[in-house]
C-alpha cells in the first residue's frame, strides 16, 4: 500500500490525531486526498466541484496553526466534502439543479461556518439528487453518481455523492442532509456511517430548502466515532435558523464505547412484513443477536403507521417543495430564459432550469395544497404523521432505540427505478417515517450481505434529542462486526 | 384516479411551470399513479387527530427570536448573482404595455 493510501484509509480522528500529534501534515492529507479523487472519481463521480487551491490554501493555514500549538479542534486540518445543497461564499452551489449552474452564493452556511471554524479543510462539493429529491443521485442534473462497491449500481440518493465518497476513501468525512432517509439509504448502500439528528439539532441556515419540516443535516463518515466528532462540531442553536433548537448540545464521545448491555431494543414487526429481501432481513437478524449477545434485550413493538408513510410524505414533501422551489424565478439568482413578459419569463426560466423529478413534486404539492383538495389530501396527511409519532412515542415506553432495515434491498442497480418513480419513492418506506416523527436516525454497517457482496445497513431510531444513545448502540454492533474491508476501487493507482 | 390533461395543465400554470405536450402525458400516467397510492391515508379514521403542523413538540418550539436591527447583505451582495440588474434594482419583463 502506497503512503498516500495509508493516509486517505485513516479514519478521521485518525487524520487529526496526526496532525495534533505532528506526525502528519495537513497537506499531506489534502494532497492524498486530491490525489485519490483525481484517480477514482472518474469512476464513481462522487465530487460537482474540486477546489484544490482553496483546500491547498486551508491546510497551509491548519499546518501552521499545528506548529503554534493552535490547533482548533480534532477535525483541524483533515480534508472533508459536503453535498451541493450547501452554500458556501463565494464557492459555487448547484443543489445539483440546472437552475442554479454557475450560482456562487454570497454567505456560507451555519454548517460550513463551523467546520471551518473547527479547521476542516473542505476540498469540494458533493454530487446529489437534484435539490435533495431522489434515492438514487439518478435525478442529479451534471452526472450519475456511482457506487464505489460495484460501479453499475447506485450509490443511493439523494446524498449519494456524499456516501460514495467516504466509502470510496476519498475524504475522511461528509455533510449530507436527509428529508425521507437521504443520508441513511446512501450510507447503507455505500456501507458507512450516517446519521440524521433530530429535527431542530442542526441548524439549516444557509441549506438549499426541499421540506422545510423535514429537512436536516447529518453527518456521514466511516466509523461511528467520526459521525459523533462531525455532529458535535455542526450541532446546536443557531438564530439564523427559527426552528433550531437551544438545547445544549450533549458530549457525543462520553459515552460511546459504554456498549450495549442494559438497552432495549425495539424491534418493529411491521419492519420485516412484506418486500424485505432475504439476504438483507439475515444481516439484519444477525445484527440483532449480536445486540442480544452483547447484553441488550430485544422487545418486539408494533409502529402500526408505518405503510401510511410513504403516502403522507409524498403529500407533505412536495407541498413544501412547491413552496421553496417558487423563488426560482429567474429575477434574484441562478438561471433566467428571457421571453416576452414576466409570466412567460417565469415558465420558461422554470422549464428549462428544472428536471423531471422537481417538476413533478412541483406539480404533486402544487395540486394537493390547491383549492378542494388541501383538507383531503395536505390536511389528512399532516393528520396521518401525528399518527406516525404517536407509534414511536408509544414503542420508546417500552424501548430505547428501534432497530431495522434502512432499506428493503441492498444497493440496487443504475437504472433499475428511473422509469417508475413510485417505485423509487418505495425504497425510503423505512427511513421516511422517522423523518415525519422529527426523531434521530442513524445507518450503521452491519455487513455484507452473502450473495451480491454488498453492504447491508442496519437503522437505529432514537429518542428526540437522544443522539448519543443512537451512537452508543451503532458503536458497540460497530465493534463487533469489525470495519468493512474497502471496496475494491481504483486499485493500484 | 386517472388526471386529466387538463388538469395537469392548470397545475401547470399555477406553478408556472410551462410542460412539454410529451412532459404532460408522462405526468398525467404518473401523477396519477402516485395519487392513487396516496389515497391509501383514506382508510385511516383521522377525525379526531389534530394536524402535526410543527415538527417538534409544543415545549421545544424556540422561542422566536426578537425583532431587532441586524447586519445582513449590502444591496451589492443582494445583486450580485442577479440575471439583471439596474442600478440597486433588480430588473424584471415589463409587466404592464
Amino acid at each position: 500500500m502506497s503512503a498516500a493510501a495509508e493516509l486517505t484509509g485513516l479514519s478521521l480522528r485518525e487524520a487529526g490525531a496526526g496532525v495534533a500529534a505532528r506526525a502528519l501534515s495537513s497537506r499531506d492529507l489534502v494532497e492524498a486526498a486530491l490525489a485519490r479523487i483525481a484517480a477514482t472519481d472518474g469512476e464513481v463521480g462522487a465530487f460537482l466541484e474540486v477546489g484544490a487551491e482553496r483546500a491547498r490554501a486551508a491546510a497551509a493555514l491548519a499546518d501552521q496553526r499545528a506548529a503554534r500549538g493552535e490547533l482548533r479542534s480534532e477535525l483541524d486540518g483533515v480534508p472533508i466534502a459536503v453535498k451541493d445543497l450547501f452554500a458556501t461564499k463565494g464557492v459555487p452551489t448547484t443543489a445539483g439543479s440546472r437552475i442554479l449552474e454557475g450560482w456562487k452564493p454570497p454567505y456560507d452556511a451555519t454548517v460550513v461556518e463551523r467546520l471551518e471554524a473547527a479547521g476542516a479543510v473542505i476540498v469540494g462539493k458533493l454530487n446529489m439528487d437534484e435539490f435533495a429529491m431522489g434515492s438514487s443521485n439518478e435525478n442529479s442534473a451534471y452526472k450519475p453518481c456511482r457506487n464505489p462497491w460495484d460501479l453499475s449500481r447506485t450509490p443511493g440518493g439523494s446524498s449519494g455523492g456524499s456516501a460514495a465518497s467516504v466509502a470510496a476513501r476519498q475524504v475522511h468525512g461528509t455533510l449530507g442532509t436527509d428529508t425521507g432517509g437521504s443520508i441513511r439509504l446512501p450510507a447503507s448502500f455505500c456501507g458507512v456511517v450516517g446519521l440524521k439528528p433530530t429535527y431542530g439539532r442542526v441548524s439549516r441556515y444557509g441549506v438549499v430548502a426541499f421540506a422545510s419540516s423535514l429537512d436536516q443535516v447529518g453527518p456521514l463518515a466511516r466509523t461511528v466515532e467520526d459521525a459523533a466528532l462531525l455532529l458535535g462540531r455542526i450541532a446546536g442553536h443557531d438564530p439564523r435558523d427559527m426552528t433550531s433548537s437551544p438545547r445544549p448540545v450533549d458530549d457525543y464521545l462520553a459515552r460511546l464505547e459504554e456498549g450495549a448491555a442494559g438497552l432495549k431494543i425495539g424491534v418493529p414487526r411491521e419492519w420485516f412484513q412484506g418486500g424485505v429481501d432475504a439476504g438483507v432481513e439475515r444481516s439484519v437478524r444477525a445484527a440483532l443477536a449480536t445486540y442480544e449477545k452483547l447484553g441488550a434485550k430485544l422487545v418486539e413493538i408494533s409502529l402500526p403507521h408505518t405503510k401510511y408513510g410513504i403516502a403522507a410524505y409524498y403529500l407533505i414533501a412536495p407541498a413544501e417543495a412547491s413552496s421553496n422551489l417558487a423563488r426560482y424565478d429567474g429575477v434574484r439568482f441562478g438561471l433566467r430564459c428571457e421571453a416576452k413578459g414576466l409570466k412567460e419569463m417565469y415558465a420558461e426560466t422554470r422549464e428549462r432550469g428544472f428536471g423531471a423529478e422537481p417538476k413533478r413534486r412541483i406539480m404533486l404539492g402544487t395540486y394537493a395544497l390547491s383549492a378542494g383538495y388541501y383538507d383531503a389530501y395536505y390536511l389528512r396527511a399532516q393528520k396521518v404523521r401525528t399518527l406516525v409519532r404517536r407509534d414511536f412515542d408509544a414503542a420508546f415506553e417500552r424501548c430505547d432505540v428501534v432497530a431495522g432495515p434502512v432499506a428493503p434491498t441492498v444497493a440496487f442497480p443504475l437504472g433499475e427505478k428511473t422509469q417508475d418513480p413510485l417505485q423509487m419513492y418505495l425504497a425510503d418506506v423505512f427511513t421516511i417515517t422517522c423523518n415525519l416523527a422529527a426523531l434521530p436516525g442513524l445507518s450503521v454497517p452491519c455487513g455484507l450481505e452473502a450473495a451480491s457482496g454488498l453492504p447491508v445497513g442496519l437503522q437505529l431510531v432514537g429518542r428526540s434529542f437522544d443522539e448519543a444513545t443512537l451512537l452508543r448502540a451503532a458503536r458497540a454492533l460497530e465493534r463487533e462486526v469489525g470495519a468493512l474491508p474497502a471496496p475494491g476501487l481504483g486499485e493500484g493507482a | 384516479m386517472a388526471l386529466s390533461l387538463e388538469e395537469v395543465r392548470r397545475i401547470a400554470g399555477l406553478a408556472r411551470l410551462r410542460l412539454s405536450p410529451e412532459e404532460e402525458r408522462r405526468f398525467a400516467e404518473q401523477l396519477s399513479a402516485i395519487l392513487d397510492h396516496v389515497r391509501q391515508l383514506e382508510e385511516l379514521d383521522v377525525s379526531a387527530v389534530e394536524p402535526m403542523t410543527h415538527a417538534l413538540a409544543a415545549g421545544e418550539i424556540p422561542a422566536p427570536r426578537p425583532d431587532e436591527r441586524r447586519p445582513g447583505l449590502s444591496p451589492q451582495e443582494a445583486l450580485a448573482a442577479a440575471p439583471a440588474r439596474e442600478g440597486t434594482c433588480f430588473k424584471v419583463p415589463r409587466i404592464i404595455e
